[in-house]
């Protein structure tokens, strides 16, 4: 009876042991990635089906889903900002927002459930078919092979689809705006170039090449470590996303604050956060 | 009673008072054994007894918790990974399932790991995979085909194809004939005693399968499961010829050997009555 009364104790230990053993084998995967990255380059042949994968078959899904964040938003403010008189304000807000929130994390999360879950599966299916095991029976480093490009090409394509997700959303943003709204194109177009500062631009894109890396790391880690079969496969891929998308948001988080502060310090006068 | 092998003084494989454990479960505990150069060395089993586990362990795929694996004067689990590298490339390892990879043609499968030496021209590996694909009886037309789009026996051979294409001392079967209909099966028996004729290579072969053992094998290993085992009792049951399984006391030997349950018909009579 007592001993059955603590068992919650015993079971919050097991919990923290299991939570500790993860987070040092997390750690070992992206220590291992990181010597891989830095002794090797990879091969073209490994890397550039990576890059297509990522980069190119992820386009159009960025820029539809880009488009109609940018005319949603031009939904959403129109009515409060015409009560205020405010309409041609609106190009300011919906691009502001785009370029330096909505685009990076759309293009991250877009990634994180097309890419993420698909390489998570991928290599998941590899390692409870032995494949990753064959790899290494043959001298191949399955981390170098594997893993690397599938890094490198979420690094380099993140920001280039950050960028189509931004003039998308700019494009749809600005059509529903002025051609459905009827909002005067100049005053639409002049604030928004008032508003939106080159920092904004380059802010958003640099915040989005962390969350591509985090959504490599993350769903690369879940797929190479699956095990039981198909289950342990469907839970990888399951698993890399909700990590990957809360990895995401807290990263933009604290990137948000530190970028603020970063301006702060660049262009004084605005607000500093921390 | 274990009948023992007089085996080479200088064996290409030595284990020695090996142990593996996973978590609290302990599969292999201080098993011995020397494998001299050139010996077709079968290995047999209840289904869990560690000869999966074994034979992956050989190349360093596992890591015992105690004990060593020595590869011609070598402590496998001591390496780096580079000299690890260099070393499984003299192992070639055909897997349960073949373990080819999805993402490649059976020609590309085969020729992977003579690329990954990048001693060879295109032309020259080209020419190489046709050969080695001759050797296990398959055509040419078969380079251009997905593993998905072939048989069991044929994803079986393109596996030993690729094992076989660096010319390896040593060649790991894990359960071969597992799957195979009794044709194809003594198809794959047949490439691994005429692989045996053409090379001077070293085999071990984990199986269930007696007519294979009685077929290939010059010497035959059988492990107990651990859990089996009373205290202190050894986990290798029988070493020695095929010929001597015939004579050898040992009544779990014997009925693994001529495949009667014996007593594990408890477990189901336990389980049915209640």
């Amino acid at each position: 009876m007592v001993a059955s009364s603590f068992n919650w104790i015993a079971d919050l230990g097991e919990t923290v042991h299991d939570a500790l053993v993860s987070l040092g084998a997390f750690t070992v995967f992206v220590g291992r990635l990181w010597y891989w990255l830095l002794v090797s380059v990879p091969r073209w042949d490994t890397l550039m089906p990576n890059l297509y994968q990522v980069g190119v078959r992820s386009l159009p899904v960025v820029a539809l889903t880009g488009t109609f964040i940018g005319m949603v938003l031009s939904v959403q403010s129109y009515a409060q900002f015409r009560q205020l008189g405010l309409e041609t304000r609106l190009g300011a807000v919906i691009n502001l927002s785009l370029v330096r929130e909505l685009g990076p994390v759309l293009a991250a999360t877009m990634l994180a459930g097309r890419v993420g879950s698909a390489m998570a599966a991928e290599l998941g299916t590899m390692r409870v078919t032995e494949q990753i095991d064959a790899l290494s029976v043959m001298g191949v480093n399955p981390i170098k092979y594997l893993v690397v490009p599938r890094f490198l090409a979420c690094f380099f394509m993140i920001p280039i689809l950050t960028i189509m997700a931004d003039f998308m959303g700019v494009c749809g943003g600005f059509f529903y705006s002025v051609i459905v709204l009827g909002i005067d194109k100049f005053h639409y177009l002049e604030n928004s170039a008032v508003f939106v500062t080159g920092f904004d631009l380059i802010s958003g894109i640099a915040k989005s090449v962390f969350f591509g890396g985090a959504i490599a790391l993350v769903s690369c880690y879940q797929g190479f470590n699956s095990e039981g079969g198909a289950e342990g496969v469907g839970k990888a891929a399951t698993s890399s996303f909700v990590y990957s998308f809360v990895g995401i948001l807290i990263l933009d988080l604290f990137l948000g604050i530190a970028i603020q502060n970063l301006q702060s310090f660049l262009y004084p006068g605005g607000t500093k956060l921390l | 009673m274990i009948d023992m092998v007089n085996t080479a003084e200088q064996p290409l494989i030595r284990v020695e008072k090996l142990t593996i454990r996973f978590g609290h479960q302990t599969v292999l505990k201080n098993i011995d054994l020397a494998v001299p150069d050139g010996q077709t060395l079968a290995l047999i089993g209840e289904s869990g007894c560690g000869k999966s586990v074994l034979i992956k362990t050989l190349v360093g795929l596992l890591e015992p918790v105690k004990g060593k694996v020595e590869f011609d004067g070598h402590d496998m689990h001591k390496l780096n990974e580079k000299e690890l590298a260099g070393l499984r490339q003299r192992f070639g390892f055909v897997f349960q399932n073949a373990a080819l990879f999805d993402s490649m043609t059976v020609g590309q499968n085969v020729a992977f790991p003579l690329e990954q030496l990048g001693d060879f021209s295109p032309s020259e590996v080209r020419e190489q995979v046709l050969e080695r694909l001759h050797e296990v009886g398959l055509p040419k037309n078969v380079v251009t085909k997905s593993p998905a789009e072939l048989s069991g026996g044929m994803r079986k051979r393109v596996a030993v194809a690729r094992a076989l294409i660096v010319n390896p001392e040593v060649l790991l079967y894990d359960e071969p004939t597992t799957g195979l209909d009794p044709v194809m099966s003594d198809v794959i028996n047949e490439l691994i005693i005429r692989t045996r004729r053409r090379t001077p290579v070293t085999s071990i072969v984990v199986t269930h399968d007696m007519h294979t053992v009685r077929r290939v094998a010059d010497r035959v290993v059988m492990l107990s499961p651990y859990a089996r085992l009373a205290g202190g009792q050894p986990q290798i049951l029988f070493d020695g010829t095929p010929e001597q399984l015939d004579q050898t006391t040992d009544r779990r030997v014997r009925q693994f050997v001529n495949g009667e349950a014996g007593e594990r018909l408890l477990e189901l009579a336990g389980d049915t009555s209640n």
